[in-house]
């Protein structure tokens, strides 16, 4: 066995070739030249750095209950104060926006990839497999998302799931109310891709379905997922809020924005005690804001209209 | 020669609300190994539907090949099943279509497409797929074949999209090509190219190639064997001089003489009277009655079948047949 020599060219161009660099190049470019769309993703980028980094540098970050601290207004040792159990509200706000921040992005990953796969398959096949998927999702339609969520937080909290394993549960019911838009989005691309000339050339070459459908259909609807699974995040971090707030998501002791701002519930806290709902308020409201402006800032440079017409 | 494709009384109907579309309506021919075989004919008389047929790629339920026989090898195309057809596609008989510019997936580098047969069919591992997409993209005369083999569908011509085309179909190394109509939408200078390319590939690997066209310069340069379809019939066949030389059915007479011909001045070009008959309205009759020039009472009466005229050499009309004068 010897080390592998310099294998040339044709290596680095099989490389070359992994990347698809002029087309992504170009939207970057010009994704660029979009202030507001580099604001949205420079604040959520700091969102994310001082979620994930900022706690590790709290003194208070072991979340120790101290009720000889308690309600305490903002001053130089805590900046934004101390809630009922005098525990610090800036560093519970940064725990809680790692796990809000978690949550959103894994229940679009998984929402995007139930709803790609099942939108694929249903476009491309058509017939019985797309009319059960799409009865589904048509079901899970009618039903506005809230109240479903609202029942299983409530079939949650009947059954006695543990805190630690709510997360998971909440990212699941997340991706369940969030696949049937996607999925209906990629069938009705898939639709209209399926016919094209070159997915019959795909055909005559004799290609088997799952490469036609992955390798050959899939990236031309990734402009397309790509937008949508920025919006989305949003989204479901505004639904975990919604749903945590409620008592149903979340549960504490585990912080997260939503049922940090339950303190808004009780009046004395919402009159007299602003530094413990103001802030995780703001917090969702700002990273939602730069998500949406950011996925508009996308969908302008990625539009599938523009791309498909090349 | 031996015979490597032969399709026997094929037909393929489409069902549509106003009625059964007899799109191909038994037809038979055979292409021997390293032929060139040209199905001529106006829009819409059947031709790119048979190249389909053949490729099993009707498109069902709407169409469906309703009767016949396509022995290709040992084999009937028409009764085996899908997992042996999609191993032939793509590997012992490929297809090129008339429009380059969407007949490659727009996100999909080049050298990725020309690699995808390859590694499907012969097994070919990555490096050595590239190595071969590379000889391929020059022996279909292209240069700087690395940068090629990198950039997207839009970033090329047509005329070099076409000849991507045929390094995709020839990758293999099929025993028929079938070539829909590949230069209809090229410009002059580069359809002479593109043909040059398939006359190349065809020369170094002794394949047969089934040409649809309905150019019939096309037809002069590359054809051994000619077959001129109408209304989804055939309506004359034979050896490309004798047919140019000795037309016998009326309609292919009409072609010929619509075709310019340089260093002859005429006022008007020639043309064929009248349409196309919708293929909805076919009688029993002979389907270009209303048409010929010398149509005779029986052809509005009866079809009339496809029989030897010259050695060599079939037309399907009354004017030869004998039973007609009787």
């Amino acid at each position: 066995m010897s080390i592998p020599t310099t294998a040339g060219r044709p290596e680095k161009a099989i490389r070359a070739l992994d990347v698809s660099d002029s087309l992504w190049r170009q939207s970057i470019r010009q994704l660029r030249k979009n202030k507001l769309a580099v604001a949205g993703f420079a604040f959520i980028a700091f969102m994310f750095l001082i979620c994930f980094i900022g706690p590790l540098f709290s003194p208070y970050a072991d979340g120790k209950i101290n009720p000889a601290n308690m309600h305490q207004p903002p001053s130089a040792k805590h900046w934004l104060g101390t809630d009922l159990l005098g525990r610090d509200v800036l560093t519970r706000l940064l725990q809680a926006g790692r796990i809000s921040l978690t949550v959103g992005l894994a229940s679009m990953a998984l929402s995007m990839t139930i709803g790609t796969v099942l939108g694929i398959v249903s476009g491309y096949y058509r017939g019985v497999v797309d009319q059960i998927i799409m009865r589904v999702a048509d079901l899970l339609f009618t039903i506005p998302g809230l109240p479903i969520l609202f029942i299983m937080g409530a079939l949650m909290s009947d059954w006695k799931i543990p805190t630690d394993y709510r997360l998971y549960l909440v990212m699941l019911m997340l991706s369940i109310i969030g696949w049937p838009g996607v999925a209906r989005l990629v069938r009705s691309q898939m639709l209209t891709l399926r016919e094209r000339e070159y997915m019959q050339a795909a055909d005559v070459l004799g290609l088997s379905d799952k490469r036609k459908l992955f390798r050959h259909l899939l990236p031309n609807v990734f402009p397309l997922l790509i937008v949508i699974a920025t919006l989305s995040i949003g989204g479901a971090i505004l639904s975990e809020s919604a749903l945590s707030f409620f008592g149903l998501g979340v549960m504490p002791p585990t912080p997260t924005w939503g049922n940090m701002i339950d303190a808004a519930n009780n009046v004395i806290d919402f009159e007299k005690r602003p530094w413990l709902w103001i802030p995780p308020g703001l917090a969702i409201f700002l990273t939602v804001i730069a998500i949406n402006i950011f996925g508009d800032g996308l969908r302008d440079v990625l539009d599938p209209k523009q791309n498909t017409s090349r | 020669m031996n015979s490597l494709i032969e399709i026997n009384n094929l037909s393929t109907y489409f069902e549509s609300g106003a009625g059964t579309v007899k799109a191909v309506d038994d037809i038979s021919f055979r292409i021997r190994e390293g032929e060139t075989v040209c199905i001529v004919g106006e829009s819409g008389c059947g031709k790119s539907i048979t190249a389909m047929s053949i490729m099993g790629l009707v498109d069902e339920p709407h169409g469906k090949v309703v009767g016949g026989q396509i022995r290709f090898g040992d084999k009937d195309l028409l009764k085996i099943s899908k997992e042996e057809m999609r191993r032939i596609r793509g590997n012992d008989i490929s297809i090129i279509f008339q429009e380059p510019m969407s007949s490659l997936n727009p996100v999909i580098t080049i050298g990725r497409q020309i690699m995808e047969p390859l590694m499907l069919h012969q097994k070919l591992n990555k490096k050595q797929a590239y190595a071969r997409a590379l000889e391929l993209i020059e022996l279909v005369g292209i240069s700087r074949a690395e940068q090629i083999a990198a950039s997207y569908p839009h970033q090329l011509s047509g005329g070099m999209l076409q000849r991507i085309m045929i390094a995709i179909a020839i990758s293999c190394g099929p025993k028929l090509l079938i070539a829909d109509e590949p230069t209809t939408a090229l410009d002059v200078t580069i359809q002479a190219q593109v043909l040059e390319t398939l006359r190349q590939s065809k020369e170094q690997s002794n394949m047969s190639i089934m040409l649809i066209t309905h150019d019939l310069g096309v037809v002069a340069e590359m054809a051994d064997y000619v077959i001129v379809m109408y209304a989804g019939k055939i309506v004359e066949e034979g050896d490309v001089e004798e047919l140019f030389e000795r037309p016998k059915h009326p309609y292919t007479r009409g072609l010929l003489k619509s075709k310019p011909i340089i260093g002859q001045r005429a006022e008007q070009l020639y043309s064929i009277p009248g349409q196309v008959p919708s293929p909805l309205e076919l009688t029993e009759s002979c389907y270009f009655h209303d048409r010929c020039e010398s149509c005779i009472p029986i052809c509005r009466i009866r079809q009339p079948k496809l029989s030897e005229v010259a050695a060599g050499h079939l037309a399907a009309c009354w004017l030869y047949e004998e039973e007609a004068e009787a």
